[in-house]
């Protein structure tokens, strides 16, 4: 269950170096927390937090086996960022290719 | 028929949208494509929708309040309110959505434009800074609906673009 006001900014979650981290490391195998926190320097509960926070994202999701539960990552939730960046420099692109139309058509009527 | 370079990054940690493009032409023209209204709004907006500058006041503490038109005929309002200018080279602005009535729907974005010219090539150098890039997700996103054809049509121009 997740609720509303639990939804944290996907940017945000991706922007702490941690973070990144568990993602490319779960993004080759599902791993238990624990597994995880080997992996790191840390403390498994900043871990948790961690793991916590990019589920809220629905960046990873979490799947019981027997006694342990295993993260892995949505990949196409990573996707979508992908493809919204891509839409941002699609739409950068035509407005500068649009000016470049602009700037000659002024060229020309100047000569 | 254009080979001009362009670079575009996306810094997610410092929440910062980074381009730079090289225009084939001298800088004064291009500082006029980005401050008189009247050329702005033959380039600002993306095919197919149009840009409509209501008023343009380019001066420090100036607006400028513009609209993005769908082929409906939607208009869809924004603010930039200049907070430095330097001549050919700087232009510091804040963004941000509107309604009809200028009233702005924070928060915005933070653009910083910079204008350089060398060999009669001009390269524009723009950085815009979002406190929260998933809310400009959420507006573009919105935006860009129903824009599927488009979007089609720019993949197929992209294929021929050089982006770095």
């Amino acid at each position: 269950m997740k609720s509303d006001y639990m939804r944290r900014d996907i940017f945000q979650a991706i922007a702490d170096p941690t973070r990144r981290a568990i993602i490319t490391l779960i993004a080759l195998q599902a791993m238990t927390p624990n597994a995880i926190a080997d992996n790191f320097n840390t403390t498994r509960q900043a871990v948790s937090k961690h793991l916590r926070i990019l589920t809220e994202c629905d960046l990873v999701k979490q799947e019981q086996q027997g006694r342990e539960i295993y993260y892995s990552l949505q990949i196409d939730k990573m996707k979508e960022i992908d493809k919204w960046l891509d839409q941002l420099r699609a739409l950068w692109e035509t407005r500068f290719n649009q000016l470049d139309k602009v700037l000659s058509t002024i060229k020309k009527s100047k000569k | 028929m254009n080979n001009s370079s362009f670079d575009f990054t996306v810094d997610k940690a410092a929440k910062t949208v980074l381009l730079t493009r090289e225009f084939d032409a001298e800088l004064s023209l291009v500082w006029d494509a980005f401050t008189k209204p009247e050329i702005i709004d033959q380039w600002w907006a993306p095919a197919p929708f149009s840009s409509k500058t209501k008023s343009m006041n380019f001066e420090v503490g100036g607006r400028r309040f513009y609209a993005m038109v769908t082929p409906e005929g939607q208009e869809r309002w924004s603010v930039q309110k200049y907070k430095s200018i330097t001549p050919k080279s700087n232009i510091k602005f804040f963004n941000c959505f509107s309604d009809k009535d200028e009233n702005l729907q924070l928060p915005g974005s933070d653009w910083d434009l910079n204008f350089s010219e060398e060999d009669g090539m001009t390269t524009v150098t723009i950085s815009i800074y979002n406190e929260s890039l998933e809310r400009m997700e959420m507006l573009l996103e919105g935006f860009l609906q129903g824009m599927k054809a488009t979007m089609q049509n720019l993949e197929n121009l992209l294929a021929t673009q050089t982006v770095k």
